[in-house]
């Protein structure tokens, strides 16, 4: 399973380095573990270059600077869910709507 | 509290529930699997060293003292050793002993002791999941592969929002002289859980 730890993924730095504290990634939620795991999936799966997530996740969280870590993460992947042609931008804020808060 | 049983923390914060709605989505169009994203995050969290849970555990082993403790207030134990949750919720060690086997399930949603076990997967939130293991948890264990004798009662413990169980599983015969480390390294998700006998 080791395969899957990507070491493009463990390199970034800077603003896009995950949240790690004492050498140990830090979640601060269950969720955030889902999303990274979304991102990693879809970029494994579809065959992509990690650095096609890496540039919208500078991107998205060069837009808010002050967002918390994961939620730029999140957006990062709803823009790439959106450029593979997966669903729409309007898709993914019709479902999430549709959850029950 | 609006909801059941007080099962949900809090209402879900509009990111949780976008997160959800490309997990959906994405399931939805075959693009990925829960149970890939669950492997990725499991190596991830294998990548960032020995669960907190397998430290206290290992803890336990070696220490009657601070096992007692962890009996006694289990959120004050874990909290000795620097680990806590953000939610404040109570966290209860239930022991396995000679006699039983404890299991751990949320009957109503996913509530789970993540800051000591990390995150849940996703078999832990599967509706078969949390109903059988209330109604035939002997079954359900053995076809997870985990055989409890006859004679041992199982107790099954249902989470909720305010208590969260991990399971103290029976310290492995034959490791007298290992150290702390060297048992936390033992230490299985699974039998903090209790779906394994470690």
């Amino acid at each position: 399973m080791t395969e899957l730890v990507r070491p493009d993924v463990r390199r970034m730095a800077g603003a896009t380095a995950l949240p790690r504290e004492n050498g140990e990634l830090v979640f601060d939620a269950p969720w955030q573990g889902r999303v990274l795991g979304m991102a990693l999936a879809v970029v494994q799966q579809r065959g992509l270059d990690w650095d096609e997530f890496r540039q919208r996740l500078i991107a998205a969280i060069d837009a808010v600077p002050t967002r918390p870590y994961y939620e730029s993460w999140t957006a990062a992947l709803t823009d790439l869910v959106v450029d593979l042609g997966v669903a729409s931008a309007d898709d993914v804020a019709a479902r999430a709507a549709s959850i029950e808060a | 509290m609006t909801d059941d049983h007080g099962h949900h923390p809090a209402p879900l914060t509009d990111v949780e529930r976008r997160a959800r709605a490309l997990e959906e989505l994405l399931t939805e169009k075959g693009i990925v699997s829960p149970e890939f994203i669950d492997q990725v995050v499991e190596a991830y969290a294998q990548d960032i060293g020995p669960m907190n849970g397998a430290k206290v555990v290992a803890r336990a082993w070696v220490d009657p003292e601070y096992k007692r403790r962890l009996l006694a207030d289990g959120t004050a134990a874990i909290a000795e050793l620097g680990i806590g949750g953000p939610e404040g919720d109570h966290i209860v060690a239930v022991e396995n002993t000679p006699d039983v086997h404890n299991v751990v399930v949320c009957t109503l949603c996913s509530c789970y002791p993540w800051p000591v076990l990390g995150l849940p997967p996703t078999w832990y939130k599967s509706p078969p999941y949390r109903s059988r293991m209330v109604r035939e948890p002997r079954t359900v264990l053995a076809e997870m592969g985990c055989d409890v004798p006859d004679d041992v009662e199982i107790r099954v413990w249902d989470s909720s929002a305010e208590i969260r169980y991990l399971v103290l599983p029976a310290r492995p015969p034959g490791a007298e002289g290992a150290g702390e480390d060297e048992l936390a390294a033992t230490v299985t998700r699974d039998g903090m859980i209790g779906v394994a006998r470690q």
